[in-house]
């Protein structure tokens, strides 16, 4: 039972200027995790994810995925290996189809995307299992639909579904439900539920109650450093928690 | 595993690709009867083949890519002076000579890419400005191979050993329909395939792109040195059907020239570039006769109408013409119009 | 061989003249990220109708009055019918519709003012030459220095210490907060513009010693002005003042000491410049 962590991350410092927005720190993702990130806003939990998908440089640190130091990488390079993330703001494809944002994704992952004269086969392949993602998360049915078109819940689904194309083994959700109106937020959270098992997941979150369902283990970031990390009932009882997200201390 | 349902994209494929066929016969069929009808404007059409050609390479970089340049007047004079001074010192076989300059171009288009394909916006817009300068000062200073102002006039062989370049200009013509028909067909196939779907999505949105794991840097020098490959090509074949070539071919003026074409016959629809040329060489040659600056006025009048009005330029209203046409057909013989 | 001094002092007068027409840009592209290809144009605009009016008898102040205050309305009412659509339009559409703007501007002007250079006589107080101890040293040049120096001083006091340079500043650094705030970022920008534009007239009017007034003028000096845009980065007065500054002074010396390849040495710079420091010399705070 003691394999090595999927993502191990170790001292991992950010400055900008005097603001320290990474405190040296550390994290461990085995195979299959499901933790959650928590912690005030400008807590510096998206740019932690940033550190780790490559988007931003830390000053000092390591990061190991499946083993492999992945330092100095640049983002593009870190996705074939097995990371993938979806961002807190959508990045979506907004004037092409939801099915061409997934199979652009695929054919990527499958390194078709060099292919400069053939088309047809392979890219009916990418389509095809476009469909079978898109389906996963539920919206099949919206496939030719622009994204422009659809409503916000299921631009948020269809990030988590290109992420999930990629076929990662540690997957990074930056608030998925962000902003969504609360109807559509329960769909987003039963995809959470239904997520592979094999898949390490990291998931940024300010709503408690997701948070406390899905996650095994919670880590708090205040100020860039962690506070503390437990089992979720460990954290509900800690006082220093409290403090943080009420601003006084526990009674 | 749940059920792979019936494949859209295998449907749409098919039921336009009937209708494609008619359509794509369309403008080549245009080109060759002007072969036989044109009498002594052939040397027109061939100075709109390969404008058609130059326009088609910058859509492939700012259309498809979204590669923001007013420096691709760069690989058009590049092309053209390295045809010229091959067959000057090197041998006069025309399809050789183009070959190596459109090599050339690409070796020279990959080189400077990789050094600018970095950057964005203004920025990069900026550097290939300052690229297409630089190289127009370096030959204006090497005047002794480049001919400065002056340019340079030489011979050319006869094409494929046969058929030797005459007076009316017909051999041109031909010659410069089959390297068009040439990079034609490469080009269509690449931006329909994996490769140019994956510029559409670096057009739209780089992080996204790179969120995937799609090296967009290499992408972008790969679309770029193909794309001035081409336009090497077009300014080696200007250079060989008039067996001249000037200063003019690297100034920015043709670089903007490119772009206006592009943008009259609308981005992302390759025959847009057949439009968009015939009716600039055509407003040019007729303007320019009024008056030298009338032709600048119509031509940016034509861009902002184009830019304000016509989203997807001339294409896009053909296109809307064309559906109306086809569900109107369709309609009166009796098939079931598209959903 | 001619003086580092007068090198230095040419360079700086070319440098003013630079800054001038180009501050306008550089704001306006900061403020409202558009690109204006344009920018030549009312340059040359303001040159040329100072030109024609000086020829034709008007008193050189009320010519150079008169054609700023032109090249500002020019500025509004393109402004106002064809700017106005393209905020939300995107890079390329901007690039292409100011690049046809250019054109238009260059038609427009040859037809009403013919395709010959404009000459721009200066008043007798202003021409001759003045003794600088040294070397005599024309008088223009000293006055083109001077011109420079108070409106980059009065502009920048402008920005820095008014209201209207407060809001200004503002609304670069983050507009969306600045209307949350109450700014009317729309009529802030109307302003600016139409000041770039008057500003980048009278440029064209004092600079038509150094920059000709010829039909092509609007898209040769284009490279130039963005160059200074670029180079000082975007919405960055200080940079523009800078960037025009070396620039102007690096292109004279070239002039002067490498004739036959001043210019590429120019660009080579520019380039290497650019690739090293992509968001100018001083960088929008929204780059980093």
């Amino acid at each position: 039972m003691n394999e090595e962590p999927i993502l191990s991350v170790r001292g991992l410092c950010k400055n900008f200027g005097a603001l320290a927005v990474a405190q040296s720190i550390d994290l461990d993702l085995p195979r299959g995790a499901r933790v959650g990130l928590i912690g005030p806003n400008g807590a510096g939990k998206t740019t932690f994810v940033n550190l780790l998908t490559g988007v931003l440089r830390p000053d000092a640190g390591s990061i190991r995925l499946g083993g492999v130091s992945i330092d100095g990488m640049p983002p593009e390079k870190r996705v074939p290996r097995g990371l993938a993330r979806t961002h807190q703001i959508n990045t979506l494809l907004m004037e092409e189809s939801a099915l061409d944002n997934v199979a652009i994704a695929i054919a990527e992952r499958e390194k078709h995307a060099w292919r400069m004269f053939r088309f047809g086969r392979q890219w009916q392949q990418c389509c095809d299992e476009a469909h079978a993602r898109l389906a996963e998360v539920g919206i099949a049915d919206v496939a030719d639909r622009r994204v422009s078109q659809l409503p916000y819940g299921q631009q948020r689904l269809l990030e988590i579904a290109i992420a999930l194309s990629l076929k990662p083994s540690v997957l990074l959700l930056d608030e998925p439900a962000a902003g969504v109106p609360s109807a559509e937020s329960r769909v987003i959270h039963e995809v959470l539920d239904r997520l592979p098992s094999g898949i390490a997941i990291l998931i940024i979150e300010h709503d408690m109650d997701v948070v406390f369902r899905f996650a095994r283990e919670i880590v708090v970031l205040v100020r860039g450093a962690v506070l503390t990390r437990g089992t979720p009932a460990e954290i509900a009882k800690n006082p220093d928690v409290r403090a943080v997200y009420l601003g006084k201390s526990a009674a | 595993m749940t059920d792979i349902p019936d494949k859209p994209q295998a449907a749409a494929l098919a039921r336009s690709s009937r209708f494609n066929v008619l359509w794509h016969a369309v403008p080549w069929i245009v080109a060759i009867a002007f072969y036989y009808t044109a009498g002594g404007f052939l040397s027109l059409g061939t100075s709109i083949l390969v404008m058609i050609l130059l326009t088609l390479s910058l859509d492939l970089a700012l259309g498809y890519a979204g590669i923001i340049t007013l420096g691709h007047a760069a690989f058009f004079g590049f092309g053209a002076y390295g045809a010229a001074l091959f067959s000057l010192h090197v041998n006069t076989d025309p399809v050789l000579g183009l070959l190596v300059a459109t090599a050339a171009t690409a070796v020279f288009a990959a080189l400077t890419g990789m050094l600018i394909l970095h950057t964005q916006g203004i920025t990069l817009l900026m550097l290939t400005l300052a690229i297409s300068v630089l190289l127009y000062e370096a030959a204006n200073r090497a005047y002794k191979i480049t001919g400065g102002d002056d340019g340079l006039q030489f011979e050319m062989g006869p094409v494929l050993g046969l058929f030797r370049f005459d007076l009316w200009g017909k051999t041109a013509y031909l010659y410069a329909l089959a390297v068009l028909l040439v990079w034609f067909i490469v080009a269509w196939r690449m931006v329909q395939s994996p490769f140019g779907r994956s510029l559409d999505g670096i057009r739209q949105s780089p992080p996204r792109m790179k969120a995937i794991g799609t090296p967009v840097w290499w992408r972008l020098v790969a679309i770029y040195s193909i794309s001035a490959a081409m336009a090497g090509t077009a300014g080696a074949l200007s250079a060989q059907t008039t067996r001249f070539v000037g200063l003019n071919t690297l100034g920015i003026l043709i670089s903007g020239i490119a772009v206006v074409m592009l943008v009259l016959g609308g981005t992302r629809r390759l025959y847009g570039a057949f439009l968009g040329a015939a009716i600039y060489v055509v407003v040019q040659d007729y303007a320019a006769k009024v008056n030298p600056f009338y032709w600048m006025f119509v031509i940016g009048a034509l861009l902002m109408a184009t830019v304000l009005f016509l989203e997807n330029g001339l294409m896009g209203i053909m296109d809307k013409v064309g559906t109306l046409a086809r569900d109107q057909l369709r309609r009166v013989f009796g098939q079931p119009s598209q959903p | 061989m001619t003086s580092a001094i007068v090198i230095l002092l040419d360079g700086i007068a070319y440098g003013m003249v630079l800054f001038i027409i180009s501050v306008g840009l550089t704001v306006t592209m900061g403020l409202m990220r558009v690109v204006n290809l344009a920018h030549g144009g009312f340059a040359m605009a303001g040159g040329y109708l100072a030109a024609v009016m000086v020829v034709a008898g008007v008193p050189f102040i009320v010519a150079v009055i008169a054609a700023t205050a032109a090249a500002g309305l020019l500025g509004a009412l393109c402004e106002l019918t064809i700017f106005r659509p393209l905020y939300r339009k995107g890079e390329l559409a901007q690039v292409l519709m100011t690049f046809g703007l250019t054109f238009v501007m260059i038609a427009a002007l040859t037809a009403m003012f013919g395709t010959d250079i404009k000459r721009l006589p200066v008043p007798d107080w202003l021409g001759g030459l003045v003794d600088l101890g040294i070397r005599p040293y024309p008088t223009y040049r000293l006055f083109l220095i001077a011109v420079g120096l108070i409106l980059a001083l009065a502009l920048w006091l402008i920005i820095d210490r008014s209201l209207y340079g407060a809001k200004l500043r503002a609304a670069v650094d983050n507009p969306r907060i600045a209307r949350a705030v109450g700014i009317d970022v729309n009529k802030l920008f109307t302003i600016t513009f139409v000041g770039g534009c008057a500003l980048a007239g009278f440029g064209g009017i004092v600079g038509a010693e150094m920059l000709p007034l010829e039909p092509f003028y609007a898209l040769r000096y284009l490279v130039l002005f963005l160059v200074v845009v670029a180079v000082g980065g975007h919405g960055s007065f200080k940079g523009s003042f800078f960037a025009a500054l070396t620039l102007g002074i690096i292109d004279t010396a070239g002039k002067y000491i490498w004739p036959e390849i001043s210019a590429f040495i120019m660009f080579t710079l520019v380039f290497v410049l650019l690739l090293w420091r992509p968001y100018g010399l001083i960088p929008p705070k929204a780059a980093a």
